[in-house]
């Protein structure tokens, strides 16, 4: 119910923000005559009442139809979404593949071994992590290995080979966050009266950790997988754009620029819907963690 | 007054006299709370270096910009791309321009919108997580549900539409902060001032007859504000961040007016070639980002009373 309420607002927020911008989608464009540009307005059906547009607008969103693309001609929002969405999740999963084991592994040792020369370690990466934006680091990654080393290629989306920097270069940032909320959490459940009683009934040190300490700790990192896939949705924009990826970010940052109102709104709404299912899946999996919180009250 | 005591017969008992000084001295001297926390902040070295940095950094983007004999936009076509030489400290950019003179102009714009962007945005979450907190019941219900829908929103997308509407440089940016960033510490603060409502020192206040005004203000407010701090500290480099990450993509600050995130987009274009170009904004941003977080970080070890000894 919030979920829908939520995309709705989205979607209204969206229609009337771009409705204000200065200017109209055939303007940036190629030279078109004033005449022309109004021709396509009415084509497009830019130039009927606001309030009738949003209608429309709306009434097409909830049948899944996002319309045509204005700057695209006769390719529809969903094809390019379809088409230019695979690419961005494969980049976004790799990195979460990269950063999800690395990241809570760190967080765990560095807990475990708190005060010791692994945690100084631990705590300098995450920090280091956390300070360096994503595409200061693309840059670099392809300065580095790219211009320097001629071991990896220094864009596009091909092989293999080319898709390790982008990979690498959202990881880091998301590895350390992951590292800093693990540690924290470790730290905080290995002081609770549930692993006192663990120890004092004489459970080993692997079955504590393992089995009462992770699993509790897991909850604020579970907590943190809604943001976390916004912040890779929002990283994978930027990178995009630097090594060259056809994926949604570039689409997204292009379409707004170029004022193609269906675009934006068609990719706003699909974040949105994205991001909305991610956290209900948040949601529904606290459930199976940690059976002390369940969605029915 | 006093009774047959464990079978002890009252005239046992004599009393020794009172020393008024004794009882009333103090053993050590009192210290107050922000004393304390800015006792153990001192301590820790991290946190000091953060701030040291920070403090560094802000006072060179005062002085720096006005004591150079360039200006942040004054081109010189015959000299561009200059390698750092003891005329340019940072060399100049493709059109020229002194690099060292808009590295510090960019610190000025890059500091600001962080500052700026973190504080004001948390001030209207204080004050919305406040009321609803406070006043409870159904103003909370429609608050909290309100906060929960527009939440989901991926804050980057409606800061870029925000910009495009009410057009790019610093203001509008920390406008934009403003109008999408309050709702994280709006429902950090409802949840403290739902706990600390709780507490006896409140109800003895209230039962005295304290207007609601005062209580917000002496009591609930100073409580929460040790962890409303940290939270604006560590917001500080998320702002500069965002900053950062706008102008990268053309969106944020646009030219002349340098900041951070510009010179680092206007570097990339020319990092292949001229590496230093890229290399000066990126390092500042990581660095004020870094100090900003270590700092944070101390000053909430500093403020937890869990680690307190």
């Amino acid at each position: 119910m919030i979920s829908l309420l939520t995309l709705w607002l989205l979607a209204t927020i969206t229609f009337f923000l771009l409705r204000l911008l200065p200017g109209n989608p055939f303007q940036t464009d190629q030279i078109l005559t004033f005449e022309m540009q109004e021709r396509m307005m009415n084509y497009y059906g830019l130039n009927r009442p606001i309030v009738e547009q949003y209608f429309t607008c709306m009434g097409n969103l909830l049948q899944g139809n996002m319309g045509y693309s204005l700057k695209y001609t006769n390719r529809t929002v969903n094809s390019i979404i379809a088409k230019a969405f695979p690419v961005s999740a494969d980049l976004g999963l790799r990195s979460l593949a990269l950063a999800l084991p690395i990241g809570l592994f760190l967080g765990i040792a560095s807990a475990r071994k708190r005060g010791k020369a692994v945690d100084y370690l631990c705590v300098i990466i995450s920090v280091i992590g956390v300070s360096i934006p994503s595409f200061i680091l693309g840059s670099f990654l392809q300065y580095i290995f790219a211009l320097k080393l001629r071991i990896l290629p220094m864009a596009q989306w091909t092989t293999e080979m080319h898709k390790v920097l982008p990979t690498v270069a959202i990881a880091l940032g998301l590895l350390a966050t992951l590292t800093r909320i693990m540690r924290a959490s470790m730290l905080e459940v290995t002081t609770q009266d549930y692993v006192k009683t663990a120890k004092s009934k004489g459970l080993s040190e692997g079955k504590i950790v393992w089995s009462h300490e992770i699993r509790n700790a897991l909850i604020p990192i579970l907590t943190m997988m809604g943001p976390m896939v916004a912040s890779v949705l929002m990283g994978t924009f930027v990178i995009e754009k630097i090594f060259a990826i056809p994926g949604l970010g570039l689409h997204f940052v292009n379409s707004i620029t170029g004022l193609d109102y269906t675009m934006t709104m068609g990719l706003t709404v699909f974040f949105g819907a994205f991001l909305v299912t991610a956290n209900f899946l948040v949601d529904i999996a606290y459930g199976i963690v940690d059976p002390r919180i369940r969605l029915a009250k | 007054m006093i009774k047959d005591f464990a079978g002890i017969p009252k005239d046992e008992f004599e009393f020794v006299g009172e020393i008024e000084e004794k009882s009333e001295a103090l053993t050590r001297p009192s210290i107050s709370f922000w004393k304390d926390v800015w006792r153990r902040l001192f301590k820790n070295k991290v946190a000091m270096t953060g701030l040291i940095i920070i403090l560094a950094i802000a006072l060179f983007s005062i002085i720096i910009p006005e004591l150079s004999s360039y200006s942040y936009s004054q081109q010189n076509l015959r000299n561009i791309n200059a390698a750092p030489s003891s005329e340019h400290w940072f060399g100049t950019d493709s059109l020229g321009r002194d690099l060292w003179v808009r590295t510090w102009v960019g610190a000025r714009v890059s500091l600001a919108v962080g500052i700026f962007g973190s504080i004001i945005p948390s001030i209207i979450g204080i004050v919305i997580g406040g009321i609803s907190g406070y006043f409870g019941g159904k103003v909370d219900m429609i608050i909290m549900r309100l906060i929960d829908i527009i939440i989901c929103i991926p804050q980057m997308i409606y800061i870029i539409l925000i910009m495009l509407v009410i057009g790019s440089g610093p203001v509008p940016l920390i406008i934009a902060f403003a109008i999408t960033g309050w709702m994280g510490s709006a429902r950090n603060v409802r949840g403290l001032i739902l706990k600390i409502k709780q507490e006896e020192f409140v109800l003895a206040s209230r039962i005295l007859g304290a207007p609601h005004g005062y209580i917000i203000f002496k009591h609930l407010v100073p409580n929460t504000l040790g962890i409303v701090v940290v939270s604006m500290t560590l917001g500080v480099p998320a702002a500069i961040f965002q900053e950062a990450y706008l102008s990268f993509i053309g969106l944020g600050i646009k030219p002349p007016i340098p900041s951070w995130g510009q010179l680092a987009n206007l570097g990339t274009s020319v990092f292949r070639i001229f590496p230093t170009q890229l290399l000066i904004p990126a390092i500042m941003i990581s660095l004020t980002m870094l100090s900003f977080n270590l700092f944070g970080d101390g000053l909430r070890d500093a403020l937890d009373p869990k680690l307190r000894s």
